[in-house]
């Protein structure tokens, strides 16, 4: 099957102060898969996507999204951040964050008005959490924070979705739920990408893997290339040699 | 003087009312801002601003050789603002974390302007200085002019506030997020800094250097504890902030020799202690009363259901019991069982009791209660 390419990389290499986090990364990501970033902790994962989402400036390289930069693509794109990123005693309720998601589209100044609110009150019954639109967010279990940040994306109706470990710290029927949420997308012609740690779940749940470890070790079907060799490549003691170079 | 005599004095007496109008515009701007420099957890912040003021007033008597309200503004704007860029420069550049950034802006900034206010104490003309009085503030020499700046300053931040207000709120809960929307995160970074920093600036005159910082954070934390929405937070602080002016001047002013600085701040003090004990939803009392409440009642509850699980076992579920085969049991008290009589869940005569019709279909839905009570 050939694909467009929705997220195109060449050459990129990020480093925090001396030590390169991502070298010299070339990615071709097609259009329509729901992909799985995997890799030790430091590999470089969420730097990946924060890059490719303009949060942080790489060294080098480029970054095309359907042929064009981020900047004027920004549409295109939606994002979910880690779940800890963000200070859950903030003073709002489930759908006023879920609300966030329609601001990209509405820029600045002006505000969110009854159109916006109903698609935000879609998003959150698509991730089952309309019964709780007026609970305070800290009042929310940890899974239920992060279907509230899925649902923001949603909100945003992008044609890629970026997601930084989703399922981290939720417990086995969100998981389903959010898994199912994006197989959906999938079907609806969206791409996904997801930073993932289980690499138990990566063939049920994902058709296209990257292997990153500051380098990019591997990239392609699951079917294909999710095996030990890449593996013990990716985890393997070894890595640390290969970070040096 | 009692409170009527006061309040005729503060609408007759021209310096009262200045003074009166003046401490509650401040209170109320530094309370709405403040609500911005809480959330982002850049409470320390006002705190360095107001010490990294305190060079820029002296260099400006310095140099312009007298006194001279707005000029001691402009130069603690220039000083406070440079301490901030360099505070953001240090963070950003270095591996030192803000909490040293902050504590090194302060400290460093606040020995040099003692320094110069020292040197300044010690020229022929530093009488007529006072500017000492910067550093605990005093009200006493506010202006009509200063009320007025102070008054457009207000006005000015809150059209910003309004005009910006879905971009703040997204930038104070997630600034990433906000930075992948498109929006420039830089500009709102400044934009809030920059009247977090006049709001500061515009309140040295008043409050004072050292004490600056708590008129920013106190009526912000107050408020908190009250609400769980955003825009009733700022409100609420900006209430909290005007009524410490306002109280704070009015005690200082009925007893002669208070300094009105510190009492404001001890007012806005008073406020944060009364909202963090009685405010209903995150205060201390209330959620000590809940939580006691809910282990009384889950104490009912397992009681309650250990008696449902004997009464099911008979045909009759009124069939009546000794009270003594619930000893073993450990949630069971006198008093527990006294409650259940109460709520009409069980029937005790003599040393025996039995359950009710209600108390049986109580029971029996026990579980699935208490799991929607806390879906709801």
């Amino acid at each position: 099957m050939e694909n467009k390419i929705a997220v195109q990389i060449d050459d990129l290499t990020v480093a925090y102060n001396y030590k390169p986090v991502l070298w010299d990364i070339d990615l071709a990501i097609p259009e329509g898969v729901l992909m799985a970033i995997v890799g030790p902790n430091g590999a470089g994962k969420s730097t990946l996507i924060k890059s490719i989402l303009d949060i942080i400036k790489p060294i080098a390289g480029s970054i095309q999204i359907y042929g064009k930069s981020y900047k004027k693509q920004r549409s295109l794109v939606a994002y979910v951040p880690q779940k800890g990123s963000v200070d859950w005693d903030f003073p709002t309720t489930a759908l006023d964050v879920v609300m966030m998601g329609t601001y990209g589209s509405l820029g600045w100044i002006k505000r969110p008005g009854q159109k916006e609110k109903k698609a935000a009150l879609e998003a959150l019954e698509k991730v089952g959490m309309l019964s709780f639109k007026n609970r305070q967010i800290s009042q929310l279990s940890g899974g239920q924070q992060q279907r509230i940040f899925l649902a923001r994306a949603l909100v945003q109706n992008a044609a890629i979705y970026f997601m930084d470990e989703p399922f981290q710290g939720v417990d086995a029927t969100t998981e389903k739920a959010i898994i199912n949420i994006l197989k959906e997308l999938r079907k609806a012609g969206k791409t996904v990408i997801v930073v993932h740690h289980d690499l138990q779940t990566v063939p049920e749940y994902f058709d296209w893997v990257t292997f990153l470890n500051v380098k990019k070790i591997a990239t392609g079907p699951v079917k294909d290339i999710f095996n030990d060799d890449n593996l013990t490549k990716t985890y393997g003691i070894n890595y640390k040699v290969s970070v040096q170079q | 003087m009692d409170i009527q005599q006061y309040i005729e004095l503060v609408f007759t007496d021209y310096t009262l009312r200045t003074i009166t109008l003046g401490t509650a515009v401040l209170g109320a701007i530094c309370g709405m801002l403040g609500s911005f420099a809480v959330l982002r957890k850049q409470s320390l912040l006002g705190d360095a601003i107001s010490h990294a003021a305190l060079p820029g007033i002296a260099i400006a008597f310095l140099i312009m050789g007298t006194k001279n309200s707005s000029i001691f503004l402009l130069g603690a704007l220039i000083s406070g603002l440079i301490g901030t860029f360099w505070i953001r420069g240090i963070t950003s550049k270095t591996h030192l974390k803000s909490d040293t950034a902050l504590g090194l802006i302060l400290s460093l900034f606040f020995g040099f302007g003692m320094l110069l206010l020292t040197y300044i104490q010690k020229m022929p003309n530093a009488n007529q200085a006072g500017l000492e009085s910067y550093l605990f503030g005093q009200a006493a020499t506010l202006i009509e002019s200063d009320v007025w700046l102070m008054g457009i300053v207000t006005a000015i931040s809150l059209v910003i506030l309004l005009l910006f207000w879905k971009e703040l709120k997204l930038l104070l809960f997630d600034a990433d997020y906000t930075k992948t929307l498109g929006f420039n995160t830089k500009f709102l970074d400044i934009l809030i800094t920059t009247f977090i920093v006049i709001a500061i600036v515009l309140g040295l005159q008043t409050v004072g250097v050292v004490l600056m910082s708590a008129m920013l954070l106190a009526p912000a934390a107050a408020a908190r504890q009250w609400t769980n929405n955003l825009s009733v937070m700022v409100i609420l602080a900006a209430i909290f902030g005007a009524f410490s002016g306002v109280l704070g001047t009015a005690i200082s002013a009925s007893h002669n020799n208070l300094s009105t600085g510190p009492v404001i701040v001890l007012v806005a003090g008073v406020f944060v202690l009364v909202s963090f004990i009685f405010s209903p939803g995150r205060g201390l009392l209330f959620r000590e009363i809940r939580f006691r409440k809910n282990r009384n009642d889950l104490q009912l509850h397992k009681t309650l259901s250990f008696m449902y699980n004997i009464a099911k076992t008979h045909e009759d579920i009124g069939h009546p019991h000794a009270i003594k085969i619930l000893n073993n049991f450990q949630g069971f008290t006198r008093k527990s069982l006294q409650k259940l009589e109460d709520k009409d869940y069980v029937k005790i005569s003599g040393n025996m009791w039995s359950m009710t019709a209600s108390g049986y279909n109580t029971a029996s839905n026990l579980y699935d209660q208490l799991i929607t009570e806390e879906d709801e």
